[in-house]
């Protein structure tokens, strides 16, 4: 039995992991042998098991970023890292026939409870493989497609090949040429036009093992006029190793289609979150990326969206919370590729202790279009002298028919302003929940009900302990 | 004890001494009104009394009733029961006056109380209404914005709304203009009763034209030096400061 109190929301809710006995494991290291033994054990056709070794070769031939991006990348050592490991099942429909100890922790982490109470579909993710995926038997019905990359590849084709990689080339970045070589899971997700989902469907990606990488894929094609809501939460148990987790998610909306996508990503301290995120809205479609950092040693990632459509939308909220020995390095890109394009950027950074938080942000605009818009409002709150934030934008506007509008603040809770707090009988904890939730509020009512109460609490948490 | 009862207080701020053996008992049922000039440490003392971390208490006593009110967190002081109306109340982005006047209610409950919302804001709206507020201010992020006389209304429905045992109005009357002046403290002279000590800090005996006290003291050099009925701030206002400050220098 799970006793309530497990079920709980807090920072330290997935610091926990139960041992595992793993069938495959691609070992330690990253090679060429290694790459081979993961396309071999998902039997995979040879064009993939190409893709994966030309990735390979990208991903040793480029640099890290560190000439802009921090030096603490420079701490992942991927000769220590284990790039595969799965236990060989097939993912279960139900929650039976997932094994005991994959089970207990999706039990633990209170995701077949959430299933039950307002989720369309479930993909939970072990390490490098799904355990469990299940969808509403109507929507199947109705043609949607919601499995792991894995199945989505076999059973799909026709429809994965021909987006595959195509929103985010192999050679983006060092880290996209890494997830193209090694990728493992992920979401695979494919809505027939005019199907609009009511409910969301979820993933949950979990990090088990020590020395772990996890580089799930995911892709999610809405065809014209459908509509869905995708979101992934994550955790990992705190090891006193570092875990890297390197994503690459695609998301293509046909015209006139509506995604959204969102995280909430809580990653225990000890994990690189590198991720690649980009969309392609087509004509009169829209992408909303609705994102929430909380978790990781160091995030980078800057979800992105290329106008490509006339009258596509574009949007991206943020929050990002940098606690002590966190740096949230996260931002946006809006590509204008079409007439009539708008976008919409808002970020919010909170740095406490001695957390950092960045935003970089890409504004294109090239010179031949006309009629398309940008607001970019980007603000940060600092708690304490030693927390640090940092902006740097980058916008490329041309031509005379199009506006960019670019806001930033910083501000800092000030010990007057606890001070008045305190007066009225608020703890210092209360009081800095207070003034945090308050900055934030307009961007957690962007989150889906069940994410934003637990948002809150988990703010909450954050703030405990973390004054003076 | 039934009173807020302050003895030979010293305290300073870095190395600057500021109160230098200040005694004042304030008994519930009475107001005192304290006046002086610039610098003597009005301010200084309402701070010192609410706990705030920039001054150093070097000897003497404070006590709320039977409570020892030095060496305590601001916010337990506070919840002991006495309020500092702040002469700049600070704005507080993003935390409605609503929200914030329920979490401080909230923090005075034990463990297992709760508070009734349609209570609450019922008990709300009948102070903002006897403060004049519009009842749109419920929503409105705490002082952010606010005018002069908005943000000390809204100290006062604080004060009101948090019902203390004692209440120290700093320079409630700076900034504010004359209906102002008088929605402020008939919103204080509703809150005089038997069960409440108040003390009113101000620099013009133009508030106490409206606030009439029990007591007026008068402050100089971080000390009472001198002590009398109403009429003494009418005086004060006649003859000024410096006839007090020779006065306390000749003794």
């Amino acid at each position: 039995m799970i006793s309530p109190s497990q079920l709980d929301v807090d920072r330290d809710k997935g610091d926990f992991h139960y041992d595992t006995d793993y069938s495959f494991d691609a070992g330690i290291g990253l090679s060429e042998d290694v790459v081979r033994y993961i396309s071999e054990v998902k039997k995979e056709e040879p064009w993939m098991l190409d893709f994966r070794l030309k990735a390979l070769s990208t991903f040793e031939k480029k640099p890290m970023p560190t000439h802009w991006a921090t030096d603490d990348l420079k701490n992942i050592n991927f000769d220590v890292i284990r790039y595969y490991l799965a236990k060989g099942q097939q993912p279960s429909r139900t929650w039976d026939e997932v094994p005991d100890d994959i089970k207990n922790t999706f039990e633990r982490l209170g995701i077949p409870e959430q299933e039950r109470k307002f989720l369309a579909g479930v993909e939970a993710q072990f390490d490098s493989e799904a355990a469990y995926s299940n969808m509403k038997e109507d929507l199947a019905k109705e043609g949607v497609i919601f499995v792991g990359s894995t199945e989505g590849l076999k059973e799909h084709p026709e429809i994965f090949r021909k987006w595959f990689g195509k929103v985010i080339p192999t050679s983006d970045n060092k880290f996209s040429a890494l997830n193209s070589a090694v990728f493992s899971g992920g979401s695979f997700i494919y809505i027939p036009p005019g199907v609009k989902l009511a409910q969301p469907l979820q993933a949950y990606f979990r990090i088990n093992a020590e020395n772990f990488g996890q580089f799930e894929r995911t892709l999610i094609i809405a065809d014209e006029g459908s509509e869905v809501m995708y979101m992934e939460g994550c955790t990992a148990p705190k090891f006193e190793t570092s875990t890297l987790h390197s994503a690459v998610v695609e998301l293509v909306a046909l015209k006139g289609a509506k995604i959204q996508y969102v995280t909430v990503q809580n990653w225990s301290n000890n994990v690189f979150n590198l991720v690649t995120k980009r969309a392609i809205a087509e004509e009169e479609a829209e992408v909303r990326w609705i994102d929430c950092n909380i978790g990781s040693r160091l995030t980078m990632k800057y979800p992105g969206v290329i106008l490509k459509g006339r009258k596509a939308r574009g949007e991206v909220v943020s929050i990002a919370l940098a606690n002590d020995g966190q740096h949230q390095d996260t931002g946006a890109k809006m590509v204008h590729a079409a007439d009539e394009t708008t976008s919409n950027v808002v970020s919010k950074s909170i740095s406490i202790g001695d957390g950092r938080s960045s935003y970089r942000g890409l504004v294109q605009m090239p010179g031949h279009l006309k009629g398309c818009k940008n607001n970019t409002e980007c603000d940060a709150l600092l708690i304490n002298n030693k927390s640090q934030t940092d902006t740097y934008p980058a916008i490329t506007v041309q031509g005379d028919a199009n506006s960019v509008q670019h806001e930033a603040s910083v501000s800092k809770v000030s010990a007057e302003q606890i001070f008045y707090m305190k007066q009225r009988g608020l703890s210092e904890a209360e009081a800095m929940s207070l003034c945090v939730n308050g900055f934030v509020n307009d961007l957690i009512r962007e989150f889906p009900m069940e994410y934003s109460v637990e948002l809150k609490r988990l703010i909450d948490l954050e703030m405990e302990g973390s004054v003076g | 004890m039934n009173s807020l009862k302050i003895d030979n207080l010293q305290a300073s701020i870095g190395d600057k001494s500021i109160l230098r053996g200040l005694s004042l008992e304030i008994p519930k049922g009475e107001v005192h009104a304290i006046m002086g000039p610039n610098g003597s440490g009005k301010s200084t003392l309402a701070k010192v009394l609410s706990g705030h971390p920039d001054y150093e208490v070097s000897g003497g006593t404070a006590t709320l009733d039977d409570d020892s009110l030095l060496g305590l967190e601001p916010d337990e002081i506070s919840r002991l029961g006495l309020f500092l109306a702040f002469q700049y109340p600070m704005e507080v982005p993003g935390v409605s006056i609503a929200n914030f006047i329920r979490a401080a209610l909230n923090a005075r409950l034990k463990e297992g109380e709760k508070i009734k919302a349609v209570e609450y804001y019922k008990d709300l709206y009948a102070h903002m209404d006897d403060l004049g507020m519009d009842r749109k201010f419920t929503s409105r992020s705490l002082n952010d914005g606010f005018s002069g006389g908005e943000k000390k209304r809204c100290e006062i429905l604080q004060m009101s709304m948090l019902s203390p045992k004692y209440a120290i109005l700093d320079e409630t009357d700076s900034g504010l203009d004359i209906d102002a002046l008088r929605v402020v403290s008939d919103g204080v002279n509703r809150m005089r009763n038997p069960e409440r000590g108040i003390l009113v800090i101000t620099h013009y005996q133009r508030l106490l034209d409206y606030i009439v006290p029990d007591y007026v003291h008068v402050m100089s050099e971080g000390k009472i030096v001198r002590t009398g009925g109403k009429e003494l701030a009418l005086e004060l206002e006649d003859r000024g400061y410096d006839w007090i400050k020779q006065e306390a220098v000749a003794s």
